[in-house]
């Protein structure tokens, strides 16, 4: 980090970017030494992914210079980037489903007309690389056929591949087990001793301390901070991200649980296409216990959110709620479900729990709109309507306070509490919460975990579904693990560690992890 | 994630200015085409404009073509909102007439003011049972709404023609059309206006054109002020929002299509009963499918779609007195003239979306500095 002859990898100086009148990036400068990692972390929001997307040609900066490797570059598009030496795993991975891992790695760079020629030459490479890097893949397997975890190995070897000297990743562990996460950072680590650069956004803090050399810190469109990694700590990171002191910790007491509000045994179910996604899976929720369920995403976790919120009909077993059964499914399953005391904050509210070019008083009220407060007749009570989601927003702090605003244009954490607030309100006997803090700030994340704890210690019962650790394992009161639509084994806070936890989500039965 | 892509451009821009700027770029393609053809682009503009609004007899022309837009307008905004490309608007709207005409040819010795309300009972029934047939396929079956509606589309126009060549034929006549059922039917513009003592050149404008606009109100209050309109923009804008609200998909799809028929199938009110008072082959005569580019000009609001009828009315009207007094602007050179405004306010409804996004933007920044400066 310090100062040396060689010159940085990348030096960013006072890049600027709007759009329209969202002011992205303000006056950047950056500076990475080659051969190192470095981490920049941010809220959602602050301008990370912008920053990188004007590096790698994606967007064109209004204002400031590139340099690479100590010459300045004017970077138009991303083939001037992957020119100048610059690879980039996107959090969403471009990838053709269809496409094995060869052909999805010399796509665009086929060389020439035939694939022969450029097919050969790419599996003698690849090869190469494999052995160098530890990132094994059967390069003949469909993308579609392999893990999250391998496919992201294939963006890495693409960028590879393409003579990257300097990998950008955008938050890549967000879809990793913690043992592959840990993989991937000896992977991250063998390409540093390669003297390769690295830059890796995150918003997790753990992996900052963990794996970087320097960090940076974003906030607001701003560079506010630059650290060595040494000689920060999360608490200092965590307050220069949000600008004030944040509790990282969630402060909570004793539960008290007492009967049973959800009972399910033996529940089955299956997604849209029909494949069964819930295998048998029995457990309960009582009132005044926050239960969560931890897992990779995909494991089954959605669909069973879907059941026991009566999106889908089961196919299988029994769910008592309020000791009623139910079975759920179109056409009025959610509808009925929300009768019997249920509330549902969805995994996804952008695709589930909002409807985003409605107005937010329009999406305040989304699954009660046939409320009898609510209307008169047919006719929508617009009046009451909007005071209710006002006084809403003002228990919950949306900013800004504007009912008549577009869904789409409030923040992901301001979305996500007039989804709170809505199914908070309800004061139901049970919450489904999926994910309640994806794509939240950590201001927002520390308001969500409080309401939650007080729902609880207002005698409701909690459902807790989320692939943040650290979430289920500070707020829960007991921990259920799933993997491949059956439940694991429960575990309780106390003994529950990463290790025990991770490897419960890859699928290892907890009585085996006692025995090795 | 990616910055927000910060739209700052007043929502009436995108509203109004487009599509004036699709409307003028039309109007200039158009203007070309008659330069190739060696007329003068500004008296053809001035003929149109003249012959669409230019005298009373003109103005109630224009409106009653307008008529015949707004219906079928309305209908294909109403599936719009709901998601749903109705491109069966033509066939709904054909089938809707057939059940004024059956009503008419049982019913026509009763007084019209019990007469119309069953006919228009009869269009509504008529037009949507059209499509409810595809809207059932689609929300049970999956069946893509867009097929089955261009599909019934042919089937209306053969059962149409099967049924006036072979049964409602009038008896002697070699015309497939059906005998006239009212004579009087509804009552036109000109005459309702002498009732108050105004005078008004005759014309085929009737007030069913009153009718019309009622629809509006009635489908502005259904789509965005009852439960009902919730549920189908629910649907329509996000239907996983709308299964995990408990909203259902079929239910919403099939009354939502329902309406969109009973609307086109209004047509045959100001056709028939405005005007014909018989059924005759082809008479729903293409406004179906122009109504699909009176909703996307209209951007499916009630208000615009009004706005946009009557810019359609215009340009049949205007466009035939253009034909008659150009002799070489022929009646196919009307036709594509209209085409050019479907293509550039329909079909490239948003090509100039950036250019008028960019020129906002180049404004806004002065403004707010003059702004800063008082």
């Amino acid at each position: 980090m310090s100062e040396n002859n060689v010159a940085p990898a990348i030096e960013l100086v006072g890049i600027d970017k709007s759009f329209g009148a969202v002011h992205a990036n303000k006056d950047i400068h950056l500076n990475v030494s080659a051969g190192s990692v470095h981490g920049i972390v941010g809220e959602n929001g602050a301008g990370k992914s912008t920053l990188m997307s004007i590096l790698y040609g994606f967007y064109k900066a209004d204002a400031g210079e590139i340099f690479v490797n100590g010459e300045k570059l004017k970077i138009q598009a991303s083939q001037d980037a992957i020119d100048a030496g610059i690879g980039m795993v996107h959090q969403h991975f471009m990838l053709v489903d269809t496409f094995s891992v060869l052909e999805n790695i010399i796509l665009g760079a086929e060389g020439g007309a035939l694939l022969k020629a450029g097919v050969d030459k790419a599996r003698i490479e690849l090869n190469r690389l494999e052995r160098e890097y530890e990132l094994e893949v059967d390069i003949d397997a469909l993308i579609g056929d392999l893990p999250v975890g391998l496919q992201q190995r294939v963006e890495i070897l693409k960028a590879l591949y393409r003579g990257a000297q300097i990998l950008v990743l955008d938050e890549p562990t967000g879809v990793l087990t913690p043992q592959e996460a840990d993989h991937l950072f000896r992977i991250l680590n063998a390409l540093k001793d390669q003297g390769k650069t690295i830059i890796l956004i995150t918003h997790k803090l753990r992996e900052i301390m963990a794996i970087t050399d320097a960090v940076s810190v974003m906030r607001q469109g701003e560079m506010v901070a630059h650290r060595e990694t040494a000689k920060t700590s999360t608490d200092e990171l965590a307050e220069l991200m949000v600008g004030r002191k944040v509790l990282l910790r969630v402060e909570k007491g004793e539960a008290s649980p007492d009967r049973a509000v959800l009972e399910v045994e033996n529940l089955t179910a299956t997604d849209k296409l029909g494949v069964v996604r819930v295998k048998g899976v029995s457990f309960n929720v009582r009132a005044g216990e926050i239960v969560g369920i931890a897992g990779v995403s995909g494991n089954g976790q959605s669909d069973l959110l879907a059941a026991l919120s009566g999106i889908t009909k089961i196919t299988g077993g029994k769910i008592l709620l309020n000791g009623k059964p139910f079975v759920g499914g179109p056409p009025h399953g959610a509808a009925d479900v929300r009768t019997l005391g249920m509330a549902h904050v969805p995994e996804d509210r952008q695709r589930m729990g909002l409807v985003i070019p409605f107005e937010a008083w329009e999406s305040s009220i989304l699954g009660y709109h046939n409320d009898e407060k609510y209307s008169r007749g047919p006719i929508i009570d617009r009046p009451t309507v909007i005071n209710d989601s006002v006084r809403r927003m003002e228990a919950f702090d949306v900013r800004p306070k504007d009912p008549n605003l577009v869904t789409g244009n409030f923040s992901g954490g301001n979305q996500q509490k007039i989804v709170l607030a809505r199914e908070i309100d309800r004061d139901p006997d049970i919450l489904l919460v999926g994910q309640p803090t994806r794509g939240v700030d950590i201001g927002a994340i520390e308001f969500i975990h409080k309401r939650l704890i007080e729902m609880r210690d207002a005698g409701k019962a909690v459902l807790l579904v989320s692939v943040e650790l650290d979430e289920i394992m500070s707020l829960s009161d007991r921990i259920l693990v799933m993997f491949d639509g059956q439940i694991m084994g429960e575990v309780s806070p106390a003994d529950a560690t990463e290790r025990i936890l991770g490897c419960m989500m890859a699928g290892i039965e907890p009585t085996d992890l006692e025995v090795a | 994630m990616a910055g927000p892509i910060g739209s700052d451009i007043p929502r009436w821009a995108n509203v109004v200015v487009l599509p004036i700027v699709n409307l003028i770029a039309a109007f200039l393609v158009s203007g070309l085409v008659v330069l190739i053809i060696g007329e003068n682009p500004l008296e053809v503009v001035q003929i149109l404009i003249w012959g669409a609004f230019g005298f009373e007899e003109a103005i109630g022309y224009t409106l009653f073509y307008a008529t015949n837009f707004i219906f079928t307008g309305l209908a294909v905004s109403m599936a719009f909102h709901c998601m749903l490309f109705n491109i069966g608007g033509e066939g709904q709207a054909y089938i809707g007439g057939l059940g004024i005409s059956l009503v008419g040819l049982q019913f026509g010795f009763l007084p019209p003011i019990v007469l119309i309300p069953l006919c228009m009972i009869g269009a509504a029934l008529f037009g949507a049972a059209w499509a409810f047939i595809p809207a059932y396929l689609q929300a049970k079956r999956g069946s893509h709404i867009v097929i089955t509606t261009i599909m019934f589309n042919f089937i209306a126009s053969s059962v149409m023609v099967y049924l006036l060549v072979n049964v409602l034929i009038e008896p002697g006549s070699m015309h497939p059309q059906s005998r006239e059922f009212a004579e009087a039917g509804i009552p036109p513009v000109h005459e309702a206006l002498g009732w108050l003592g105004i005078k008004f050149a005759a014309s085929p404008w009737n007030l069913s054109f009153l009718w019309a606009l009622v629809c509006c109100v009635l489908v502005w209050g259904y789509v965005w002020h009852t439960r009902w309109g919730y549920a189908m923009r629910t649907v329509g804008t996000n239907p996983t929002a709308a299964s995990y609200a408990g909203i259902s998909e079929t239910k919403s799809i099939i009354i939502t299509m329902c309406i969109s028929g009973a609307l086109a199938g209004f047509l045959g009110l100001n056709e028939i009963m405005g005007y014909h008072h018989r059924l005759l082959l082809h008479f729903s005569g293409g406004y179906g499918f122009v109504g699909i580019a009176v909703a996307l000009m209209g951007r499916s609001h009630p208000v615009g779609v009004c706005l946009a009828a009557i810019l359609f009315g215009a340009l049949y009207q205007g466009g035939a007195e253009l034909s008659f007094e150009i002799p070489t602007i022929t009646r196919e050179l009307v036709i594509v003239i209209q085409g050019l405004v479907i293509i550039f306010a329909g079909a490239l409804e948003f090509m100039f979306k950036p250019q008028v996004e960019a020129v906002f933007r180049w404004l806004t920044p002065r403004r707010s500095a003059a702004a800063a400066a008082e």
